[in-house]
């Protein structure tokens, strides 16, 4: 493997994370990220939907007219998106049934519109599919990380296997509801930022402002 | 492009592939639903068979196999209520007013004014707005007498309708299993009313006192000194509008406008 696809296709799992780095999908890594089995699932549909988005729009990039190509990606995508619902309501219906509604979020996934319009509009179209596969797979660390703390705080189980047992179980752990909701993942992807920029600190950005010094100090001085 | 006569900015070209790409999208979208339509209506029916079986206590979770569905769903007799006119119908009847049991959609039902009526506020316990005239609703007889009977029953909790089945005992006033497929709760505090422990509490408790509905979801632990404690059932702790949802629920589907009258006729 050259070191160009190794790259694009591991770079954005550490070294360019579309979550940690460029801040993308936030919203779904909030919302389906309470169990394991349902965050995987959302994962392996996000990869494909977005290196298949990635694989059309690159393949037919020198025709579409840059006035209507964002519409022209987002019809792409729509319809890549409508196919995995419809298959997952066919092959995987209980999951189908948590997720229906998450999955159709993924037209509004920053990541997919993110990387169509980045990368997908200037490669061709073998690399831009790496690519779309490579930053599903860093959306997934992050989102599989996120649930595997929030299912085993908020549950006390990893993929609805009873890890620890519960009180309402008969057990002796009292699960901490709070990671079960929303704001939970803000706070824990936000350390999971810390963490990985403190491992890789040239992802640390120059701060776009500086606090100036106290006027009224200032003026007495 | 090394075209040096193609535009793509030019508005034929802009027509041409809004065009191309709306077609393309279009065949590959309807192709995906016309060909795994068949596998999703039958998964959906798998899943509203199971959730019955699960209500009546005929399956078990990680004991029965998907495969024995079938043969056990085929123990019940499948009967279409009619809860305006308070009975069951007859064969004639069901297929005079047009009913298939099978494809039968009470949800749809309820939206066709023809075939719903609106329920007043006063009425309207449950918050479903209005009721479908007709209801299927399974029997498990045994030498002609009714064994046990699963009623679908549906309401609003906190942010989503419930969708469940209820199954009661013979005598129309047990509980003999509840199931909720379909809700939108918070996940792991309203959507314990899928955890099967606190479903576990359901059976042997009684709906009625003196004909009336006296089921209810306690805020909290039952008191089990209480004399009320067999119309009683926990409260889902964190989950307060779930769990009033889930005894409004109850009280409108087993009381007048629901399956009361036609429970009351097991009874007797």
């Amino acid at each position: 493997m050259s070191n160009s696809v190794k790259e694009v296709l591991f770079g954005p799992i550490f070294n360019d994370n579309p979550i940690g780095l460029q801040i993308l999908g936030i919203c779904s890594a909030l919302a389906v990220t309470t169990q394991m089995s349902v965050a995987l699932v959302m994962c392996i549909a996000l990869t494909l939907v977005t290196a298949f988005s990635n694989l059309f729009i690159s393949l037919i990039r020198n025709q579409i007219p840059s006035s209507i190509r964002i519409i022209v990606q987002m019809t792409i995508i729509a319809s890549l998106v409508i196919v995995v619902d419809q298959i997952l309501g066919a092959v995987a219906y209980d999951i189908s049934k948590q997720l229906t509604v998450f999955v159709g979020l993924i037209i509004t996934n920053c990541i997919v519109m993110g990387r169509a319009e980045a990368f997908a509009m200037q490669n061709p179209p073998g690399i831009s599919f790496l690519d779309g596969l490579g930053n599903g797979l860093g959306y997934s660390v992050v989102l599989m990380a996120v649930a595997i703390i929030r299912e085993l705080i908020g549950s006390g189980s990893l993929m609805g296997i009873e890890i620890l047992p519960l009180v309402t179980n008969g057990g002796w752990y009292v699960p901490t509801g709070m990671m079960l909701l929303p704001p939970s993942a803000f706070f824990i992807i936000g350390l999971l930022i810390w963490a990985l920029r403190s491992w890789k600190s040239e992802q640390i950005e120059e701060p776009e402002y500086e606090i100036g010094g106290h006027t009224a100090l200032s003026r007495a001085m | 492009m090394s075209d040096a006569t193609y535009d793509k900015d030019s508005i034929k070209n802009v027509v041409m592939v809004a065009l191309g790409v709306c077609f393309v999208c279009a065949i590959i979208v309807s192709m995906a639903a016309v060909q795994l339509k068949p596998l999703q209506v039958a998964n959906k029916e798998l899943d509203r068979n199971k959730n019955i079986l699960i209500a009546a206590g005929l399956f078990k979770p990680d004991v029965t196999q998907i495969s024995e569905i079938d043969t056990l769903f085929e123990q019940f007799t499948v009967k279409v209520v009619d809860l305006q006119e308070k009975r069951f119908l007859t064969m004639t009847e069901v297929i005079d007013a047009g009913i298939d049991v099978k494809k039968y959609d009470q949800r749809k039902a309820a939206k066709d004014p023809s075939q719903s009526i609106e329920l007043g506020q006063q009425r309207d316990i449950a918050s479903i707005s209005r009721r479908a005239r007709y209801s299927v609703a399974y029997l498990l007889e045994n030498d002609g007498q009714v064994d046990r009977i699963v009623l679908p029953v549906h309401g609003y909790g906190l942010w989503s309708t419930l969708y469940g089945f209820i199954a009661l005992e013979g005598d129309g006033n047990t509980v003999a299993g509840i199931t909720f497929y379909e809700q939108k709760e918070t996940a792991g505090l309203g959507g314990e009313v899928d955890n099967p422990a606190w479903k576990g509490l359901w059976p042997g408790k009684l709906i009625y006192a003196n004909d009336k509905v006296a089921f209810e979801v306690t805020k909290g632990p039952v008191d089990p000194k209480s004399s009320r404690a067999q119309y009683q059932v926990d409260g889902l702790s964190g989950a307060t509008l779930t769990s009033r949802g889930v005894q409004n629920l109850i009280a409108f589907w087993m009381g007048e406008d629901g399956f009361g009258p036609i429970l009351k006729n097991l009874q007797g």
